[in-house]
């Protein structure tokens, strides 16, 4: 690892303050990722500003079916969290397939949204989901924050502080992970609101990132059941292909796990 | 460079770093606890689990100034004077180890699983909470054999205590 300067704000200001008087700053949260890509030195942060020492980003909040959580909440929380499980345990389950438990007792929500990797769990419930990622500085909704591989809308500096969604009616997740990895090669969340609308959001299979599938939407919001995407077509041209599995496969995995989302939902 | 203090099995330590430092290294030399193992340092293997403020974390993928305020167990805290822990003994009595190098992440690991399962943890449970925890010795089977004695007897234990 190249040599870093850390520093520990208390404030969102602070943080916000220390990150612009650094040459080459990052925002450190639970560091699983970011860490271990410094320590490959493939990332080189001249200042690294903790995130994680901030009481205002912390927490969840459940209103009625409406939802905050802080982005310093880590997925031990999330996947722990009683409040949040009575209304919306899809996102309990999502988080507690996260790396591994010791990995889910530093990872946070707003880090894993924020570094937005193409076969990370969050960014699928977010889109599902609807739900505003909240800066310091304003709200960004899922659909236009995840923006490509590793690329968001953040602007320099900017801090995820919570996010926030109205609890489905009916949601759940579903991944097949890379053996070796864990990473999801595929990934579905599916949510039914109470109004009949359906989003079916995709990650670790895009070749931009996570998306949506409005083939797999309108066959749901005509028949919410597992048989409903049987017929529905994947298209594979905008799909990855790499070493774990092609287009193809990955295409198929994404209709296997739509249905076994459904049928958990 | 950093001075960082923090509390280690019980006492509070301080020493010089680079902030790049990683945890795992400054516990193994700033502090001489060796018990802490450097497998894979990819985050993989997990032989590096400690103890951060009650949780295990992987002790490779923290800095060390991450670290600072907290209150950290190591392998080497758990025993009292020459008793060892009931998941120290229960690795020996059931021979859940072979060469031994994942055996203190392996340890570290089922005391916090325990901790938070309690003595209702199930075989499925202990197996899908290693996950993050590489053995390529022994199959996992005996491991699986200690924890599950160790949580049962720290169960009967509590439940004696308040008795």
């Amino acid at each position: 690892m190249y040599q870093t300067n850390y520093h520990r704000p208390s404030s969102i200001q602070e943080a916000v303050k220390l990150m612009s008087g650094a040459a080459e700053g990052k925002y450190l949260a639970g560091g699983m990722t970011l860490i271990a890509t410094m320590k490959q030195r493939l990332a080189a942060a001249s200042d690294l500003v903790d995130l994680r020492h901030i009481a205002e980003m912390k927490g969840i909040t459940v209103n009625g079916r409406s939802v905050r959580i802080g982005a310093a909440t880590t997925h031990h929380e999330v996947e722990s969290s009683a409040e949040l499980k009575a209304v919306c345990p899809a996102v309990c389950a999502l988080a507690s397939h996260i790396g591994d438990p010791h990995v889910r007792h530093m990872g946070t929500i707003g880090g894993s949204i924020a570094n937005n990797d193409p076969a990370a769990d969050y960014p699928a419930a977010m889109l599902a989901l609807d739900a505003k990622i909240v800066t310091n500085s304003r709200e960004i909704a899922a659909a236009d924050f995840f923006t490509g591989l590793f690329e968001t809308a953040l602007h320099d500096g900017e801090i995820i502080t919570a996010i926030a969604f109205d609890a489905p009616a009916r949601a759940a997740y579903q991944k097949f992970p890379n053996p070796a990895s864990r990473y999801a090669m595929a990934g579905v969340f599916v949510a039914r609101r109470d109004n009949g609308d359906v989003r079916v959001a995709v990650t670790g299979a895009g070749s931009n990132g996570v998306f949506r599938h409005q083939g797999m939407e309108a066959a749901l919001a005509g028949n919410w059941s597992p048989d409903a995407v049987g017929n529905v077509s994947v298209d594979a041209s905008d799909l990855l292909t790499d070493l774990h599995a092609s287009a193809a496969y990955r295409a198929n995995l994404i209709k296997v796990m739509t249905k076994r989302a459904v049928a958990a939902a | 460079m950093a001075k960082i203090t923090m509390t280690v099995n019980g006492r509070q330590v301080s020493g010089m770093c680079d902030d790049r430092t990683l945890l795992v290294h400054f516990i193994r030399e700033n502090l001489g606890l060796t018990g802490t193992h450097v497998g894979c340092e990819t985050s993989q293997c997990g032989a590096c689990v400690i103890h951060m403020d009650g949780l295990s974390v992987k002790s490779c993928s923290i800095l060390a100034v991450q670290a600072a305020g907290s209150s950290i167990t190591t392998i080497e805290g758990l025993a009292k004077d020459s008793e060892l822990h009931p998941v120290q003994a229960a690795f020996k009595a059931h021979h859940g180890l072979q060469c031994g190098f994942c055996t203190p992440g392996m340890v570290m690991t089922a005391v916090d699983m325990i901790a938070r399962h309690g003595s209702s943890l199930d075989e499925a449970t202990v197996r899908a909470e290693l996950e993050g925890n590489i053995c390529r010795c022994t199959g996992y089977h005996n491991i699986v054999k200690a924890i599950l004695a160790a949580a049962a007897e720290m169960g009967g234990l509590r439940q004696a205590a308040a008795e």
